[in-house]
């Protein structure tokens, strides 16, 4: 992959260090032609997701205990639904999609061989995920403020933080993905790791509730260090070094993640 | 996948049960009353995705468990429609089996049989065979609802021995959760035949997940202003959890048979609507 001298001959091909470019851009192409549907889901689960449990619920909430922390349930529950939401659309986009194009529609291959190497295809669609969970979660920032779901503007914060949430499902799974024979594994996956993890994770419920035993593995998950990180910032008064330590620790999972995926893409697609 | 070599039944000679007496009065296209061959075809197939039937047990324990002691711990006492005060793990419980029912049923009907359409073309290869379209449609609604009923079965004994299931009329919330698994999955199979694409599934999805939220589910009817109480009366799913919250808490009335006749009704429409397309679609 090394070739430089290629990038002088041909025009066409970007400088190596670029050319997840195209690869990016590629996933691109495809989105723009099924963007409108994902986006009237992006923007209707999450208003009705507030209207249901933060408001619907949260009376119930409310009226028994007087809220949660000491805020309204709506303002407790909508930092963990956001950072959720994250790992919902990172999941969704790096299983099926990333075994399809290993296994079924071979995208990768196609682009594999182009004079994009094995970096630039994990990269490239990487960034793409990062953009859709970037989108979904401005989206959802947007609708929940119009409900006073947020007392302040470190919300902001909650934006890249969630982002990196949702990368620290992402990454991990282009390895699980990269390696799955059938989608038989994706049931496990979404049942048996994601649906606990969203009821757990001090999302809808502190996490001091759990079983004493439960809640080292709360500890544990990247969910509930995003979730922990957006409802300091969204409530007003953040602990800047517990953000500072769960930004941290997100980002060690995504380079762990990382270096599986990359890992796993190699043994997978380089002969 | 061997096929089932050992005895086929005998075409079904004309004085058969009840069912095939009321398939003929509707206007029902044609099956020889072999359902059965389709629902064991599928038992087969599935010997090697057992793990698939035990992840969908577990998804509403997983609920059951965190609203009822999470959300418990919040919310003492929910007064329910009916009048009664009952801690929220009892309000929550019958509302997640309804809930596990119509998406068990939804999931098998539109993607499960959506491939076997399009992708796996089973049902051609079903039509050589001496069975018909309304073989086709109640072979595979049966199916989903032997598969709910385990699930089912399942949930109703953890939330019985979590404590959460004070009456005995909850016997009876096991062939609810069957009435509503029906409903849901005749209406979902027919659904599925206008589907084109995958793409056309979002729709599945924009269908189920405001049921899942509005039904009535996680909070009582009481708490939604009045005009929206209306409209969320009217969704199935509405009255799935209304009849096995009425089951599983003992408030037992007449009522509940409006429930009953609600599901009743959209299931057998869903069932010819379903077998009337497939034949148009495979047989025409």
């Amino acid at each position: 992959m090394g070739a430089s001298a290629s990038t002088t001959t041909r025009e066409a091909t970007p400088p190596a260090p670029a050319r997840w470019r195209p690869v990016f851009g590629s996933w691109l192409t495809a989105y723009k032609r099924t963007w409108r549907g994902s986006l009237f889901g992006r923007f209707l689960s999450p208003l009705m997701f507030l209207l249901s449990i933060g408001l619907g619920l949260g009376s119930l909430v409310d009226k028994s205990a007087g809220g949660v922390v000491g805020v309204p349930y709506l303002q407790y529950v909508v930092p963990g639904i956001l950072a959720a939401q994250a790992m919902w659309v990172a999941m969704g986009e790096s299983s099926y999609p990333v075994m399809g194009a290993i296994r079924w529609n071979m995208k990768y291959l196609a682009m594999l061989a182009t004079p994009v190497g094995i970096n630039d295809v994990l990269l490239g669609h990487l960034v793409y995920v990062a953009m859709q969970i970037t989108g979904a979660t401005a989206i959802f920032i947007g609708v929940a403020a119009l409900f006073g779901s947020f007392s302040s503007w470190w919300v902001v914060l909650a934006l890249p933080i969630t982002v990196l949430t949702g990368m620290a499902f992402a990454v991990p799974v282009f390895a699980f993905s990269a390696k799955q024979e059938t989608d038989g594994g994706f049931n496990i996956l979404f049942r048996f790791i994601m649906t606990p993890l969203f009821l757990f994770s001090g999302i809808f419920f502190p996490v001091d509730q759990l079983p004493a035993l439960l809640r080292p593995v709360a500890w544990v998950t990247p969910l509930w260090h995003g979730v922990e990180a957006n409802r300091s910032l969204a409530l007003g008064s953040p602990d800047f070094a517990a953000v500072a330590g769960h930004t941290a620790y997100l980002l060690v999972v995504i380079a762990v993640g990382g270096w599986l995926a990359r890992r796993a893409f190699t043994k997978r697609l380089v002969v | 996948m061997t096929p089932v070599a050992s005895s086929y039944p005998a075409p079904p000679s004309p004085t058969r049960g009840l069912t095939s007496r009321i398939a003929r009065v509707l206007p029902m296209p044609a099956g020889a009353g072999m359902a059965r061959i389709l629902v064991e075809r599928n038992i087969m197939s599935y010997r090697h995705g057992w793990i698939a039937i035990l992840t969908g047990f577990f998804e509403p324990v997983f609920y059951l468990f965190s609203l009822g002691i999470g959300l418990g711990g919040l919310i003492r006492v929910v007064t329910t429609d009916g009048g009664q005060s009952v801690p929220y793990a009892y309000f929550v419980a019958p509302a997640l089996l309804a809930t596990s029912a119509m998406n068990g049923a939804v999931f098998d009907s539109t993607f499960n049989v959506f491939f076997k359409l399009k992708f796996a073309k089973l049902y051609d290869s079903v039509l050589a065979t001496p069975l018909g379209p309304r073989d086709v449609a109640v072979g595979e609604i049966a199916w989903s609802l032997i598969r709910g009923a385990l699930y089912a079965a399942a949930f109703l004994v953890v939330a019985w021995l979590a404590g959460t299931v004070p009456s005995w009329w909850a016997l009876l919330a096991l062939p609810a959760a069957t009435l509503i698994g029906f409903a849901f999955s005749a209406v979902g199979m027919f659904a599925t035949t206008f589907m084109r694409s995958w793409v056309d599934f979002d729709y599945v999805n924009l269908a189920i997940q405001p049921m899942f939220l509005f039904s009535a589910t996680f909070f009582p009817l009481a708490l939604y202003p009045e005009s929206v109480q209306w409209i969320v009366q009217c969704t199935p799913l509405y009255h799935g959890v209304a009849l096995e919250r009425g089951l599983m808490l003992g408030e037992v009335g007449p009522g509940l048979l409006v429930h009953v006749a609600y599901l009743a009704v959209l299931g057998l429409l869903g069932l010819v609507g379903a077998a009337r397309r497939l034949e148009k679609l495979l047989l025409s």
